[in-house]
C-alpha cells in the first residue's frame, strides 16, 4: 500500500451515457476510450466514477470493505432512494448479511451438488438438437433454437418450478437488469409489465410453489435447518431466477456466436469438445453478457491519485476490463487456445457469480450435443442484439449449419 | 483514506494452494497462549475469510495444524490467530511458542469454514479455554447484526484464558467469565436448561465440554447447536469390517481398501492426487465427491444433512458401507 498523495488529480471527465443506444449496442469504442483516459474516469452525465481498466476493476471488485455492494450494483444508490424490490440477499449485501445467503447457495450450486444434473442434461440437449435440426433444417435462429430454448428446457426445472407461467422468467430478469440502468426509454419499456412479473415471480419463491427435489426445495431445507431464516430463503430463490436465466441465455448467444464466427474455432472444439468450458469462458470474456455493474465508496479512496469520494457510485465495465490489452494479448480475438481465466463476466470476490458451474454445465452439454452432429457453423446474417441496461444480449442469431455425416 | 492497492490480489477463499505469509507480531495473550499476526510479505490482500474460518499452518517439519481465525475480518491485510502450548502435543503448538518469530516465514493454508455463524435472532456462544478463538468474529458479527447474544466461557484459571480484558472491554456484561479455580465448572444447566427455538448455541472447545454442551441441549430444537472439536471425535467401529472396492472414476483404476489401511492412503498409492492436512478427520481438506455407492462417514466435519447426502467424503478417516465406492478421483 502507498501513501495517500497529498493533493488528489482531478480524474478526467466524460459526457458520455454508457446506457445510450450506440454504446449498449456497440460497446467497444466507449470501453477504448474509457481505458485510454485514465483508470478513473468521471462520467458527469450521471455524476458517478467508472473504472474501465482490468488491473482497477479487478481489484475494487475483490475488496467489498471499500466498494460497497449494499448501496445498490445500479445508478440508484439505496442510501437515499428506495429500491424498486427488496434488495437481494446475495447481490446487494456485504458481509455480514452476505454470508448465510451465499453459503447456502455456494453449496447448493457446487460442482459435487450439480454431478446428477450432467447426466441429466446430456440427453436433454442431444434431443434438442436433434429435433432443431430435424425440424428446421441447415438455417436458424441459433438464439430462439438453442441459447434461449435449452436454458428454458433444463433450468426451470432444476430451480423446481411448475409449469405455468414460466415464459415470465426471461422478461423479469430483463426487467432486473435494466433496473441497474438510469430510468432510460429501456427501463420506461417495462414498467407496464413491472408490477405483474413481479407478483409472479415472488409467487414462485414459495415453498409450496416449488417441487421437493429442486434447488428451490433445498434453499427451503437450508432454512428448515437454521442456516436461513424462513424469511430470507424466498429471497434466496428470487435471486435464483432473476439471475439465472437471461444471464445464461445471453452467454450462450455469445458463445455460439463467437463459434459462427470463427470457423477455426469451431474446428477446434469438434476435435477437442472438452475445450467446451473454455470456449463458454473464453465468450464470456469475449462479449461479457453482464457488462457493467456499479459500486458505492466506503470512505475516501485514491485510485492512482484520483479521489473518489466517499459515497460515490463508481462504475464498472466488466467489459472494457475483459478486453483490456494490459492484461489479455490480443484482447478482441475470441481464441480457445487461450487460457481465460482470471476474466471478470463473473465477477469476482466475494459476490462473484454463485451459478457459473451451472452455467458452464448448460454450455457444456449444449456445445457438446451441437459438436458431435454440426460439421460447420456460420453465421447467415447480421445477429440482432437486444438492448438491455446491464446484459449484452441478443434478439436473433441467424446461422446455418452443416451436419454431420 | 484508502489508498487502492494495484498489487496483484491473493487467490479466493476455497483456493487449496497455499501461500507463504510473514510473522508481523507475535504476542503473548494468556499463559501458554500466543497470538500471531500474519501478513502477506507483499503487502497484499489475504483471501476473504467468515467467522468460523481456520486457516493450516504448514510448519516446517510438515506438521500441519489448524487454528481459527480471530482477527477483524474488515481488515483484508491480516490475519490473527491464537495458539495454546499443548504439553504432549506432536510438536506444531511448541515450534510456534519457541521457534516462530517475527520476520519469519510460514506456508498457511486456506482459509475453510467448517463452523460458520448462521443467522438468528439470538446467540449463546460457549467457549472452553482456548476455544474461544473462532467464537471471537462471531461474537462481533453478532453485534453488527443487532443480535441479542451472550457468551459463556469457561477456562482452568484467569491467567490462562486468552483476551479476557478484551472481551469485557468490548463487551461488558454480556460476557460471563467462570474461571475453574474460583467458580468450577460452567453451569450448562442453568444456561441450556429451557430449550429455545430464536436462540443458536455456538460451543468451542475440548471435547468434555463439548459432550457435556451436547447432554444439557439434548431437548434444544434439532440443528439449535453447533460445535466445533480441536480434536477428533473417537472414531467408531467401521460399518464394514471386510475389505471393499474403491473406483476412481477419473483414471478408471479400482483399489481394494483392506482394513489396515486408509481410503486416502489407499488412493494416493494408485496415483490420485488428493490435498489432506489433519488425516483425522477435523479439518475437511481431502473432501472427496463420491460418485456412487455409500460412505461410512466417520469424520468430525461434516454435518448430518452433509452426510446425509453421500455426495462427498473425508477419505482420511471414512470408509464405505457399500461394496464399492466411486470416488470422483
Amino acid at each position: 500500500m502507498s501513501e495517500a498523495p497529498a493533493v488528489a488529480v482531478e480524474p478526467p471527465t466524460s459526457d458520455a451515457d454508457p446506457f445510450a443506444t450506440e454504446h449498449l449496442t456497440t460497446p467497444e469504442p466507449l470501453h477504448h476510450a474509457l481505458r485510454e483516459a485514465g483508470p478513473v474516469v468521471r462520467l458527469s452525465r450521471y455524476d458517478v466514477y467508472a473504472l474501465a481498466r482490468y488491473r482497477d476493476v479487478h481489484a475494487a471488485l475483490v475488496d467489498w470493505q471499500t466498494f460497497q455492494s449494499a448501496a445498490g450494483v445500479g445508478l440508484a444508490n439505496f442510501r437515499h432512494s428506495k429500491p424498486w424490490r427488496p434488495p437481494s440477499l446475495l447481490l446487494e449485501a456485504d458481509p455480514p448479511h452476505h454470508d448465510a445467503p451465499r453459503r447456502v447457495l455456494r453449496e447448493i450450486l457446487a460442482p459435487p451438488a450439480l454431478r446428477r444434473l450432467r447426466a441429466a442434461w446430456q440427453p436433454i440437449a442431444d434431443d434438442l438438437v436433434d429435433t432443431v435440426l430435424a425440424t428446421q433444417g441447415t438455417d436458424f435462429d441459433a438464439f430462439e433454437a438453442l441459447a434461449k430454448a435449452f436454458p428454458l428446457r433444463v433450468f426451470p426445472d432444476a430451480v423446481g418450478l411448475r409449469p405455468d407461467g414460466r415464459d415470465n422468467l426471461l422478461p423479469y430478469g430483463n426487467m432486473a437488469f435494466n433496473a441497474f440502468g438510469p430510468v432510460n426509454a429501456l427501463v420506461q419499456a417495462d414498467a407496464a409489465r413491472a408490477a405483474d412479473l413481479s407478483a409472479w415471480v415472488n409467487a414462485q419463491c414459495a415453498r409450496q410453489a416449488l417441487t421437493d427435489d429442486g434447488f428451490g426445495a433445498r434453499i427451503w431445507a437450508a432454512a428448515d435447518r437454521g442456516d436461513l431464516t424462513h424469511e430470507q430463503a424466498p429471497l434466496v430463490v428470487r435471486s435464483l431466477l432473476t439471475a439465472g436465466v437471461d444471464t445464461t441465455v445471453h452467454g450462450l448467444a455469445a458463445t455460439l456466436y463467437a463459434l459462427a464466427g470463427h470457423p477455426g474455432e469451431w474446428q477446434r472444439l469438434r476435435e477437442r469438445p472438452d475445450l467446451a468450458r473454455v470456449a463458454f469462458d473464453e465468450a464470456v470474456r469475449w462479449q461479457s453478457p453482464v457488462q457493467t455493474f456499479f459500486r458505492t465508496a466506503t470512505t475516501d479512496v485514491a485510485i492512482a491519485g484520483s479521489l473518489i469520494p466517499e459515497g460515490s457510485k463508481i462504475l464498472m465495465f466488466l467489459g472494457a476490463a475483459n478486453r483490456d490489452p494490459a492484461r489479455w494479448n490480443d484482447p478482441d480475438r475470441y481464441d480457445l487456445t487461450r487460457d481465460p481465466s482470471g476474466h471478470v463476466g463473473f465477477g469476482m470476490g466475494i459476490h462473484q457469480c454463485v451459478g457459473q458451474h451451472v452455467a458452464r454445465l448448460e454450455a457444456e452439454a449444449l456445445l457438446t450435443a451441437l459438436a458431435r452432429r454440426v460439421e460447420r457453423i456460420e453465421l447467415a446474417g447480421e445477429p440482432r442484439r437486444h438492448l438491455n441496461n446491464t446484459l449484452r444480449s441478443f434478439a436473433a442469431l441467424p446461422v446455418r449449419v452443416r451436419p454431420a455425416s | 483514506m484508502v489508498v487502492h492497492n494495484l498489487l496483484p490480489t491473493a487467490p479466493l477463499q476455497q483456493n487449496l494452494s497455499t501461500v507463504t505469509l510473514q510473522v508481523q507480531d507475535k504476542d503473548p495473550v494468556a499463559d501458554g497462549v500466543v497470538s500471531l499476526t500474519l501478513a502477506h510479505p507483499d503487502g497484499t490482500r489475504l483471501p476473504d475469510w467468515t467467522p468460523g474460518s481456520h486457516i493450516d499452518l504448514i510448519l516446517p517439519s510438515g506438521v500441519t495444524r489448524q487454528y481459527s481465525l480471530c482477527g477483524d475480518r474488515w481488515d483484508p491485510y491480516t490475519y490473527r490467530i491464537a495458539v495454546l502450548r499443548e504439553a504432549p502435543g506432536r510438536g506444531g503448538s511448541a515450534y510456534v511458542h519457541d521457534q516462530l518469530m517475527p520476520g519469519n516465514l510460514v506456508e498457511v493454508g486456506g482459509p475453510r469454514n467448517h463452523f460458520p455463524l448462521a443467522p438468528a435472532e439470538r446467540y449463546l456462544f460457549i467457549a472452553g479455554g482456548i476455544g474461544i478463538t473462532p467464537l471471537l468474529p462471531m461474537m462481533h458479527q453478532a453485534d453488527v447484526t443487532g443480535a441479542d447474544w451472550q457468551l459463556l466461557y469457561g477456562g482452568r484459571s484467569r491467567v490462562s484464558m486468552a483476551f479476557l480484558e478484551e472481551l469485557t472491554a468490548s463487551y461488558g456484561d454480556r460476557v460471563h467469565i467462570s474461571p475453574q479455580d474460583e467458580v468450577g465448572l460452567l453451569d450448562l444447566e442453568a444456561w441450556l436448561s429451557e430449550p429455545d427455538a430464536r436462540t443458536k448455541v455456538y460451543c468451542c472447545g475440548p471435547g468434555p465440554l463439548l459432550a457435556a454442551v451436547e447432554a444439557a441441549s439434548s431437548q434444544w430444537p434439532p440443528y439449535s447447536l453447533r460445535t466445533e472439536r480441536f480434536t477428533a471425535k473417537a472414531l467408531t467401529e467401521p460399518v464394514h469390517r471386510g475389505p471393499f472396492e474403491v473406483e476412481l472414476c477419473r483414471s478408471g483404476r479400482t483399489v481394494t481398501i483392506t482394513p489396515d489401511v486408509t481410503v486416502l492412503q489407499a488412493v494416493r498409492q494408485a496415483g490420485a492426487d488428493v490435498l489432506s492436512s489433519c488425516e483425522h478427520g477435523t479439518c475437511g481438506t481431502c473432501l472427496t465427491p463420491v460418485v456412487e455407492g455409500t460412505p461410512d462417514h466417520r469424520d468430525s466435519v461434516l454435518a448430518e444433512h452433509e452426510r446425509a447426502a453421500n455426495d462427498c467424503m473425508l477419505p482420511c478417516v471414512s470408509r464405505s458401507r457399500s461394496a464399492r465406492l466411486v470416488l470422483d478421483l
